[in-house]
């Protein structure tokens, strides 16, 4: 048995072509669950397809980054290069994700719990 | 490519801070219908590219390297409150993804070990590995199959769980159930004195 493969999409073959020939996120605190948002408008032609893509996506509201994988249907890794880039750039930003360096304190854990009960 | 999704895709204004939770278990032992019952959005997928020990590849040229595996994860979403939203990431636990998905664990709250009756052997491995990674976790036995439930004891038993480790039956389709299985594990986080940060800084 091999581990599951991801249905051939002709996105895979390209990444240096989609991440403009980068090889590394210019950060590495992008977590999968790391939020962004849009924060100014970008001239067009000065962005990627897949830049162009990112952002007209981005610009709808907050999103986690393996939210942007999924809809841009991209692996996590080319699109936490992507967004590194729109972030140096300034047309993203990262929400808060303090906690995720020290570990989430009583309060948003209580936060997380009346959440939840809320559910049942 | 991708259509553009509509509104409700996107998370409340407001919401500032994300939480994960990994849902790891066996094959076909109902990790994504959990998932897909507390979910707000369709469930989506992506994959992550990882090394064999492990590391999430950042580097690009590693995609082609056959020290390299792809691992699709199916996740969902909840917006807890105003400022919370949960993630949640089902996640295979066969002993040849366990070094892979313990990356994905980096930053999680914790995880929800799913369990079916029949073959609970099959999820030894996966509580082995976050008991030796300190990640918090509780047991949720998916009682979806019409087989009997051995009592408490004797699943704790069979586990080898601790008596501060939560053990929950519940039905993967319901969503009081799992909801009630999040919740013991988010209790049991809490009620962790080392697992989440000094009051004071």
């Amino acid at each position: 048995m091999s581990p599951p493969r991801r249905r051939d999409r002709e996105s895979l073959v390209r990444p240096y072509l989609i991440t403009g020939g980068r090889a590394h996120p210019t950060r590495n605190t992008l977590d999968l669950t790391t939020l962004i948002q849009a924060t100014r408008h970008a001239d067009p032609a000065l962005l990627s397809p897949e830049q162009r893509r990112t952002l007209r996506l981005c610009s709808g509201g907050s999103l986690s980054i393996a939210e942007i994988a999924a809809h841009l249907e991209l692996p996590a890794s080319v699109t936490r290069v992507i967004v590194a880039d729109l972030v140096d750039e300034g047309h993203l930003a990262t929400l808060s994700t303090e906690w995720q360096q020290h570990g989430p304190d009583r309060e948003l854990l209580q936060e997380v719990l009346d959440g939840l009960r809320a559910l049942r | 490519m991708g259509s553009e999704p509509s509104g409700e895709v996107y998370l409340p204004d407001s919401v500032r801070t994300a939480v994960k939770v990994l849902v790891v278990g066996p094959f076909a032992v109902g990790k994504s219908t959990f998932v897909d019952t507390l979910s707000e959005i369709e469930p989506l997928h992506t994959e992550e590219t990882m090394t064999r020990d492990g590391a999430v590849v950042d580097d690009l040229h590693g995609i082609t390297d056959k020290t390299t595996t792809t691992v699709a994860l199916d996740f969902g979403r909840r917006t807890l409150s105003d400022r919370v939203v949960l993630y949640m990431f089902g996640t295979p636990g066969q002993q040849r993804f366990l070094s892979m998905w313990e990356d994905l664990a980096h930053g999680a709250l914790g995880a929800l070990v799913l369990a079916d009756v029949a073959r609970l052997e099959e999820s030894f491995d996966v509580i082995s590995v976050l008991e030796e990674r300190g990640l918090p976790y509780g047991v949720a036995i998916n009682d979806f199959s019409s087989v009997d439930i051995p009592s408490h004891e004797e699943l704790r038993e069979a586990f080898d769980l601790l008596p501060e480790i939560p053990l929950v039956t519940c039905d993967a389709r319901d969503r009081s159930g799992t909801a009630r299985a999040m919740i013991s594990l988010v209790e049991h986080v809490l009620a962790s004195p080392f697992q989440h940060a000094q009051e004071s800084a």
